[in-house]
């Protein structure tokens, strides 16, 4: 029931966040907070006394929505979710945090928005019915819609257009996909369902199923996003409020993800292995074009949004090389990066607070003004170029390693990517801290608030970076499960364990 | 006519009867609210008639009437929807000068001409209930005399009306000739026999599919639609989009489902081609527009679109889903262009998107319910309308209707951005626009309103199994 209870407890948060934004702007605040808060003790808690992650699943409820046409409610925890559970309920409060100041207009309904948003992400982190799935999926759309239109910056309209009618018209396409697996499930063993596991091993024609894949990755590969598909990213990232941006980076990309670790790779095994040599090539060109592109940017939002591009090209990248040791290094990815891209992006949020704007070249020698702001800018940028110590390291050189052994080629090319990251990294700094001061801002260090949430994002990066193996402990079952369709039988003795390289 | 005859007209007897007793009341003693209390009234008694005369179906009084469960269901949600109207209706009305009284008596003698057509079971009373419901039309269309665009309105709609009811006529008259008969099943045993159809009977239901298409404004017999909803008062336009479709549209079922009209290759191509050109004129024209209520009789336009698939897949699961989103659409619509009654008064009609702007500061749950209409039409989860669109999705690639499906999908997302560009211009920064304060009464339908949209796009399996029990040809 607890995971009923996840989602229940943000979406009446919600509604009563909504109603107290009438009285007051700081009940609104409270309200998410303590409905977030509860979700993360619950599942804490749930984590301290679960003793083996390697049940297949760790809950597992199921009940009746639509029965006529074969709909469940069907509800699991792994330890893949609970992984991005955690981060989803963690970034969440910071979401909250960060807002306290930003946002001063209509709360209760921000509130609103940022809770349902994040309801729609926990059931899609836990949905193992395709269709709730879908249901959870568009569920998030809206709400984010709503954030960036209503509380986002100068060119918010577009923006907002653009991030729905790309998320939507890939979902549809995803849609058509789930309805076609309906039928061919259905017609080949007279069980009409949109049930996960009852799905997995649908017997289909190569053909039939790389057109289904296709519907399910488009949605997915517009989510992460994926070069060609992420023209709605940088616009929907820059012009975001910073819990927005927050939001979409860490959390909403990671959906895309996910998805594909959940269902691309497991109902679809040998299409997807198929799709794998174009997958890994679009995480290249996704790598080193977002890098590129980064580089060039003058707008500190826009120039992080894409730095995100360039590290979900990894993210692809792992998820095609069909390994273990690039599984970890994808779901170690999708944390760090979620942390560390999220504290890019509150940084630039505190910046534009401060001095009302986001062109880089208007800043420079912030580092006198304001040092610890400087220092934890410091800190996400080195995370961001792969530092080693820092969350961000581990993951891309899993990710690196498992892709090695597939294909030479794509991860040396992807290696460049990481020297691309370091030039842009220290060009952020370079911009915003040091150089010479364009303008001289008045402006203050950070409040006890915000230093509370930058440090506690600090203190996860370096504690992934140094004690990585419970998340590898807690993936490995949920990864193994995934791969184990795939039937790739590695050739054991070569295979070095993620155990053995970390110690 | 026996007494399980008279017993089975229950309905019908009610609607007839409501006008002519409004009719003496006003001649006795003029009273606007004693007129509204007595037609709500009438309504409720109608729509509980319904479950007195359940027992005794299915009944079929020939050659014209036949009660089954499918045509009470019909006749159920044609009420449900005609009372909606009514209630929304009363703000609107009760602001206008001069008499309004007389608005009632119409809505009930054109809901008996829409209701005729859910128990049609033979030409004549198919052309006599659509005959009933445009005459009626046309005074509820042109009830604002003191607005031109009203008579305009009312007056397009009566010549265009005119000539698309010449041609149902006609083709009715064309398939007469060729099987002697105008009652529908006696037309399907006469076409068994057959090897195949006739050439004369093709040409009579081409000449009734654009009668029919008229009334159901599909392309391209839509060009009335836009000017006529812009025109007609807001309850009359969310009337001629609801209840005068719906009960076309049942009829239209019943008779294409029973003649097989799917399984003609060229009816087949018509309809494919009229459903696709429905939904991508209407959607592509509705993008353009700056009326909300042109912007949504071209969205209506794109749903009767959608709709008409499901008249090629030729099942239950068809029909079915057809009714799931008949349903889901009335109650949208209506609560769509129940927020537009609510906010116009005698000098001002709400029709103007920018008239929309920043409303959702200044009356934030009558924006909230305008916003879940629009994403419900749009078919978003959480409102009824993504549950409809997935019926009628599964029910169409059933059928292997592809090439239709798509085309749909690709119509919701260019329809999606005309419904966003109003949410929009209702979140962004406040207009000046003055608004009227809502009465209790309308605030209350919209509330019922919304809460149905929410359940049925939430927990929708109660009504697909009330659907799958009842709405059987």
């Amino acid at each position: 029931m607890i995971l009923i209870y996840l989602i229940v407890i943000l979406l009446a948060g919600a509604f009563l966040a909504w109603l107290a934004g009438n009285w007051n702007a700081i009940l609104p605040r409270v309200i998410s907070l303590v409905a977030l808060g509860i979700d993360l003790t619950l599942l804490v808690l749930f984590l301290f006394q679960t003793t083996t992650f390697n049940a297949k699943w760790l809950i597992d409820i199921q009940s009746n929505w639509i029965p006529q046409f074969g709909i469940g409610m069907h509800l699991a925890l792994d330890g893949l979710s609970l992984l991005l559970l955690l981060l989803t309920f963690f970034l969440g409060i910071i979401a909250v945090l960060i807002s306290w100041k930003e946002i001063n207009s209509k709360v209760g309904f921000y509130h609103f928005n940022l809770l349902l948003i994040l309801a729609g992400i926990v059931g899609v982190f836990l949905s193992l019915d395709l269709f709730l799935f879908y249901f959870f999926w568009e569920l998030m759309l809206v709400p984010m819609y709503f954030l960036i239109g209503i509380w986002g910056h100068e060119n918010r309209t577009k923006a907002s257009y653009k991030f729905f009618l790309y998320t939507q018209a890939s979902g549809l396409l995803m849609f058509i996909s789930i309805l076609a697996l309906y039928f061919v499930h259905g017609d080949s063993t007279g069980i009409y369902t949109f049930d996960y596991n009852q799905l997995l091993g649908t017997q289909m024609a190569p053909t039939t199923a790389i057109l289904i894949m296709s519907g399910f990755l488009a949605a997915f590969l517009v989510k992460l996003p994926v070069v060609p598909l992420h023209n709605w990213l940088p616009d929907a990232h820059s012009e975001a409020p910073t819990a927005g941006s927050l939001i979409l980076a860490a959390l909403l990309l990671k959906t895309g993800a996910y998805g594909l670790l959940r269902f691309v790779v497991p109902l679809f095994p040998s299409a997807a292995q198929s799709f794998a040599p174009i997958g890994m090539a679009l995480g290249v060109l996704g790598i080193l074009y977002g890098a590129k592109l980064a580089f060039a940017q003058t707008d500190l939002k826009r120039l992080i949004a894409y730095t995100s591009v360039s590290h979900m090209g990894f993210v692809m990248l792992g998820i095609f090389s069909f390994n273990e040791l690039a599984y970890q290094g994808v779901v170690m990815q999708m944390i760090a990066h979620g942390i560390s891209t999220g504290a890019l992006f509150i940084m630039a949020g505190q910046l534009s607070e401060r001095i009302h704007t986001r062109d880089i070249n208007q800043m420079g020698g912030l580092w006198e003004k304001a040092p610890f702001m400087g220092a934890i800018g410091l800190v996400f940028a080195m995370a961001s170029l792969g530092l080693p110590g820092l969350g961000n390291f581990i993951a891309e050189l899993l990710i690196l390693i498992g892709a090695f052994k597939v294909n030479v080629l794509m991860s040396v090319l992807a290696c460049v990517g990481l020297i691309a990251a370091t030039l842009y990294s220290l060009r952020i700094l370079q911009k915003v801290f040091f150089g010479k001061k364009n303008t001289d801002w008045k402006m203050n260090d950070l409040s006890i608030r915000e230093k509370v949430v930058s440090v506690s994002l600090v203190i996860i990066i370096v504690v992934l970076g140094l004690f990585p193996q419970p998340v590898f402990d807690v993936a490995k079952p949920s990864l193994l499960k995934t791969l184990e369709k795939t039937k790739i039988q590695e050739s054991g003795n070569k295979t070095f364990s993620t155990n053995q390289l970390i110690n | 006519m026996t007494n399980t005859d008279f017993l089975s007209l229950t309905p019908f007897m009610i609607l007839a009867m409501a006008p002519i007793i409004i009719m003496i009341v006003i001649s006795i003693y003029r009273n606007y609210e004693v007129v509204f209390g007595f037609s709500v009234l009438a309504f409720t008694v109608a729509i509980a008639s319904i479950f007195y005369i359940l027992p005794i179906i299915p009944h079929s009084i020939a050659p014209l009437f036949i009660i089954d469960s499918y045509s009470l269901f019909f006749l159920g949600i044609i009420l449900i929807s005609a009372l909606l109207v009514t209630l929304l209706s009363y703000t609107y009305l009760k602001q206008l000068d001069g008499i309004r009284e007389e608005y009632y008596i119409i809505i009930f003698t054109s809901t008996l001409g829409a209701s005729l057509l859910a128990v049609a079971n033979h030409f004549i009373l198919f052309f006599l209930g659509i005959e009933t419901l445009t005459l009626s039309l046309y005074i509820l269309i042109a009830f604002e005399k003191s607005k031109s665009s009203s008579i305009e309105a009312g007056i397009k709609y009566l010549i265009l009306a005119s000539v698309s009811s010449a041609f149902l006529l006609f083709g009715m008259g064309l398939i007469y000739l060729t099987f002697g008969t105008m009652q529908f099943s006696a037309i399907v045993s006469a076409m068994t026999h057959l090897p195949k159809l006739p050439p004369l009977f093709i040409y009579g239901f081409g000449m009734m599919l654009v009668g029919i298409g008229f009334k159901l404004a599909l392309v391209p017999f839509h060009m009335w639609t836009p000017d006529v909803y812009q025109g007609a008062p807001a309850p009359v336009s969310s009337y001629i989009a609801t209840v005068s479709k719906g009960a076309v549209m049942a009829v239209f079922i019943r008779f294409f489902f029973s003649i097989k009209g799917f399984e003609n290759q060229s009816i087949f191509m018509v309809i494919s081609g009229i459903a696709i050109l429905s939904m991508f004129v209407g959607n592509i024209l509705a993008i353009q527009q700056k009326n909300i209520k042109r912007l949504l009789a071209y969205s209506s336009i794109a749903n009767m679109g959608y709709l008409i698939i499901i008249l090629l897949t030729g099942s239950d699961k068809g029909i079915q889903s057809a009714i799931f989103y008949l349903i889901t659409y009335f109650i949208t619509t209506i609560g769509a262009f129940g927020v537009i009654s609510l906010l116009s008064t005698k000098d001002f009609e709400m029709e103007e998107i920018i008239d929309f702007k920043g409303l959702f500061w200044k009356k934030p749950w009558i924006a909230a319910i305008f916003t879940l209409s629009l994403l419900s039409l749009a078919g978003i989860p959480i409102t009824a309308g993504f549950i409809a669109k997935f019926y009628l999705i599964l029910a169409g690639m059933k059928a292997g209707l592809l090439i239709l499906i798509f085309a749909m999908i690709i119509n919701s997302v260019i329809g999606l951005y005309y419904y966003l560009r109003v949410i929009n211009t209702m979140f962004s920064t406040a207009g000046n626009t003055e608004l009227p304060s809502i009465s209790v009464l309308g605030k209350l339908t919209l509330a019922f309103i919304s809460i149905a949209i929410l359940v049925l796009g939430v927990y929708p399996g109660w009504l697909i199994d009330f659907i799958t029990k009842f709405a059987i040809l």
